[in-house]
């Protein structure tokens, strides 16, 4: 058996990322690689204690076998009160009950880690063991206190709930663990290649996070993990793949800093400004984010309004837009808004009034460069012929597209056209010149408003004519 | 002569928990605690004041009034009370589960109470609790609340409303006494280990029943930096600070509702939006939850607000993140059916085989590379 733990390293899960006091502990474990740290159920609650969230992973290598094996020791809800900051919660100590006592793996000379753990404090209370060395949280009696009756009894039951899935799953972990190391192992070398262990893992260390909602999230709800690992994965084939696009002038986004990315708008459903996300963070050097301003309508409509959010864009307002834009990020807005992206497919590739003006003051009041920007391809996605105005009042839409396909298809007239598309970057429009109140005089707003205007116009034209064809 | 402070709400969990920590402060001299209901006495200490030899301690005397009577004003008279703090504003109420009752006590004891400080010279210093509640939640509104925005949609009812009337009446008191210093404090959602807030009870469910399609942003103000920001607009703005006006107090940081049940390990129960109301009322009328209208809507759309001004005015830096004061509510009111650490550990011994294998492919190879091993796990743990 192992004398040491070989390395104990506190990762933070749920956790006590300010280093308040801690009482991680780290157990070591066979070389049978069968980690049987059964930490006692996490439902029993610890009134009042500020002891550790802290996970501890132990590893072991076994010369051997090869095997890294390790155990992972749950966070142990200490109920002693470590350091109570304000002594109005001191009465509500805890009485603290031996948890299921797992013990599967007695572990003679096992070390607790806990001193070794980084941000743990010496004077964190101890863990307590139960004799086989495991941890076991307390199923603490609640505390005198301000919740409903019954929420103690709840908390215990859930106890032993959590300590009988605690070994289900263990011991599931274990089984489908060890059987990948072994036979199944042989049989996903042969089907997925070698090397697919790294994937593997990387796709599990993904999979971990995001089941135990160790990810971050910013005051807009952008989910950075989620998007680059998921949503920009499933729109990268469309954009490389099914539209073929081509993009031009990447150069022209700014390594840093904010600028506002200004780009003509069409296609019936917002497939440009999607795809303009993904060209934006594939193309720049640094893989940066375009944060998108969204009509309200998104943001009405369930699961769009999520995916919106976590995928990084929000609300068209200029709260919003300077708020980004003074964070440094770029920011992409679609000004003609429902005008361009509805209107009927005669009208292609004319450029539809650019609202008020509205991004060009906040443009002006962050100081950020404009980036003009022509999507040329998104047009011809689907052709829309006419638009039934009654069904789209019924349904509170803006409008109701009737292309070739749809709605006679049903969804399958959903399936945009394979077009071929540019998306072309233009030189960026600075707008740090023009002093303070620059963003409250109107003529300069409708002035700067019209020269991007043009400016997109103009390259849309230079690029319909440098196309040979709508699909190839 | 020290500061003389009253404290409406003293019986309340925070109003309690304030009430000690300033009786702690140097310079105060005495404390007088106001509510409905008689306090828990072990929250604020012994009444009288610290003898020699002891670390300071205020004196403190509890009054059982009501402040929809005129009776705080006789007590402003009587004790020559220089600082009012007001946390009687509230979403529930001891005892009572009356709507009508709550918004009473919040309305009209916030009038009387402004009213008897506005006749009362001796006090220089308001403080009133409030919430960011009063800025709504609605889709068509901007992602980020700073406290100068006015919301598209003002709250139509609950405890929103309650906190908007109180705030307008503060607003008319403070321009009647231009020479009280007035703090009104919008704090996020309260959560702690004590906190008896409706949305520390809603996550307390073992199962969490969420609105079908949407996953709101939420921000977390713990209790312990509730009293501390309270405490420092009681106070004597310290230098190169002003406390007076108006602040949105909450934790660095936000989290989606979703990421708060998996942290929680708290299964969730989507419910579809026609059907939402419904279930909010049968779960209301049932007594399990209050899911008044506007908590429905916060869990719906979320709010998110800007903290600029506590920082940089205020001088205020919560000790608990979003993150950590959910983690310390999580570590005291336990974590559900699906354990994030449990989960965390299935995954881990999954990868356990991965690397396993992997090692093990490296060994076959013959590279001589023995810190696979130790790269891989690199990767897992971050």
């Amino acid at each position: 058996m192992n004398e040491a733990v070989n390395e104990a390293k506190v990762i933070p899960f749920g956790g006590d990322r300010r280093g308040k006091p801690a009482g991680g502990a780290a157990a070591g474990d066979g070389a049978t690689g069968a980690g049987a740290a059964s930490a006692g159920a996490a439902g029993g609650r610890a009134a009042g204690g500020r002891a550790a969230g802290g996970r501890a992973l132990g590893r072991q290598k076994s010369a051997t076998t090869r095997a890294t094996a390790h155990a992972a020791a749950n966070g142990e809800r200490s109920g002693r009160l470590a350091s109570v900051r304000d002594g109005g919660d001191r009465r509500a100590d805890a009485e603290r009950a031996p948890g299921p006592a797992a013990g599967r793996n007695p572990g003679a000379g096992r070390r607790p880690a806990a001193e070794r753990g980084s941000g743990v404090e010496p004077s964190a209370g101890a863990a307590p063991r139960d004799g086989a060395g495991n941890l076991t949280a307390g199923a603490a009696a609640e505390g005198p206190g301000a919740g409903p009756a019954g929420r103690g009894a709840a908390g215990g039951g859930a106890a032993a709930a959590g300590g009988a899935a605690a070994r289900v799953a263990d011991a599931l972990g274990n089984a489908v663990g060890s059987a990948l190391s072994g036979p199944l192992g042989g049989v996903a070398d042969r089907l997925l290649g070698r090397g697919w262990e790294r994937s593997a893992a990387d796709g599990l260390a993904f999979l971990r996070r995001r089941i135990t909602g160790d990810y971050e999230v910013d005051a807009f709800g952008f989910d950075r993990e989620l998007t680059e690992h998921v949503l920009l994965a499933l729109l990268r084939p469309i954009a490389e793949r099914y539209f073929r696009i081509e993009v031009r002038g990447a150069e022209n986004l700014p390594e840093k800093g904010g600028a506002l990315i200004v780009a003509n708008h069409s296609g019936v459903l917002p497939w440009d400004a999607l795809m303009t996300q993904v060209a934006v963070h594939d193309h720049h050097p640094a893989g940066r984010h375009l944060r998108m301003l969204a009509a309200d309508l998104v943001f009405v409509m369930p699961g769009i309004n999520e995916l919106a959010r976590k995928a990084g864009h929000t609300l068209a307002c200029n709260e919003d837009a300077q708020r980004l834009l003074e964070q440094g990020e770029i920011v992409g807005v679609w000004p003609e808004g429902f005008k361009g992206i509805g209107k009927p497919f005669a009208e292609r590739y004319k450029l539809q009034r650019f609202g008020r003006g509205g991004f060009v003051s906040s443009a002006l009041r962050a100081g950020v460069p404009i980036v003009p920007c022509s999507i040329v391809g998104a047009e011809e996605i689907y052709p829309m012929l006419g638009n039934a105005r009654t069904l789209a009042r019924l349904f509170g839409l803006p409008y109701f597209p009737l292309t070739p396909t749809f709605p006679w298809l049903g969804p399958a007239g959903m399936i945009p056209l394979p077009t071929r598309w540019t998306i072309q970057f233009g030189e960026p429009i600075p707008t740090d010149g023009y002093g303070p109140d620059a963003a409250d005089d109107p003529m300069l707003l409708f002035n700067l408003t019209d020269q991007v205007r043009e400016t997109v116009q103009h390259s849309l034209y230079k690029l319909l004519v440098r196309r040979r064809s709508v699909f190839f | 002569m020290g500061k003389v402070l009253l404290v409406t709400g003293a019986a309340r969990h925070l109003g309690g928990r304030f009430v000690r920590r300033i009786r702690r402060e140097p310079g105060v001299e005495l404390v007088i605690g106001v509510d409905l209901q008689a306090p828990v006495p072990e929250l604020v200490g012994p009444a009288e004041a610290s003898g020699p030899g002891e670390p300071h301690r205020a004196a403190y005397t509890f009054a059982r009034a009501d402040i929809r009577r005129p009776v705080v004003g006789r007590l402003l008279a009587e004790y020559a009370v220089d600082t009012v703090v007001h946390l009687g504003v509230s979403a529930t109420m001891l005892g009572s589960t009356s709507r009508s009752q709550v918004k009473e006590t919040n309305v009209i004891g916030s009038m009387q109470l402004l009213g008897a400080v506005q006749k009362s010279p001796a006090v220089a210093r308001l403080v009133v609790k409030s919430t960011t509640s009063v800025y709504g939640s609605a889709p068509r509104d901007p992602a980020v609340f700073h406290e100068r925005m006015q919301p598209k949609v003002l709250p139509t009812g609950g405890y929103a409303k309650d906190a908007c009337e109180v705030e307008g009446y503060v607003r008319g008191f403070a321009r009647r006494r231009p020479d009280v210093a007035v703090a009104v404090l919008r704090f996020a959602n309260i959560i702690g280990p004590r906190a008896d807030t409706p949305l520390a009870d809603y996550l307390s469910f073992p199962v969490l029943p969420t609105v079908l399609g949407y996953d709101p942003r939420m921000q977390f103000a713990h209790e312990d930096d509730v009293v501390e920001a309270v405490r420092l607009c009681a106070l004597e703005a310290r230098r190169g600070t002003t406390n007076a006006g108006t602040f949105n107090i909450a934790g660095d940081g936000v989290l989606l509702l979703s990421q708060i049940a998996r942290r929680l390990g708290r299964p969730t129960l989507p419910v579809a939006m026609p059907a939402v109301s419904v279930v909010g009322r049968l779960l209301r009328q049932t007594g399990l939850a209050d899911f008044s209208p506007e908590q429905l809507r916060l869990l719906t759309h979320g709010r998110v607000v800007d903290t600029t001004q506590m920082r940089e005015t205020l001088g205020f830096v919560p000790s608990f993140s979003t993150e950590q004061a959910l983690d310390d509510f999580a570590r005291v009111r336990g974590t559900g059916l699906l354990d994030p650490a449990l989960l965390g550990r299935v995954v881990d011994r999954l990868a356990g085989g991965v690397r396993a294998r992997e090692s093990a492919a490296v060994g076959r190879a013959g590279a001589q590379r023995e810190r696979t091993g130790a790269d891989s796990m690199g990767g897992l743990t971050r």
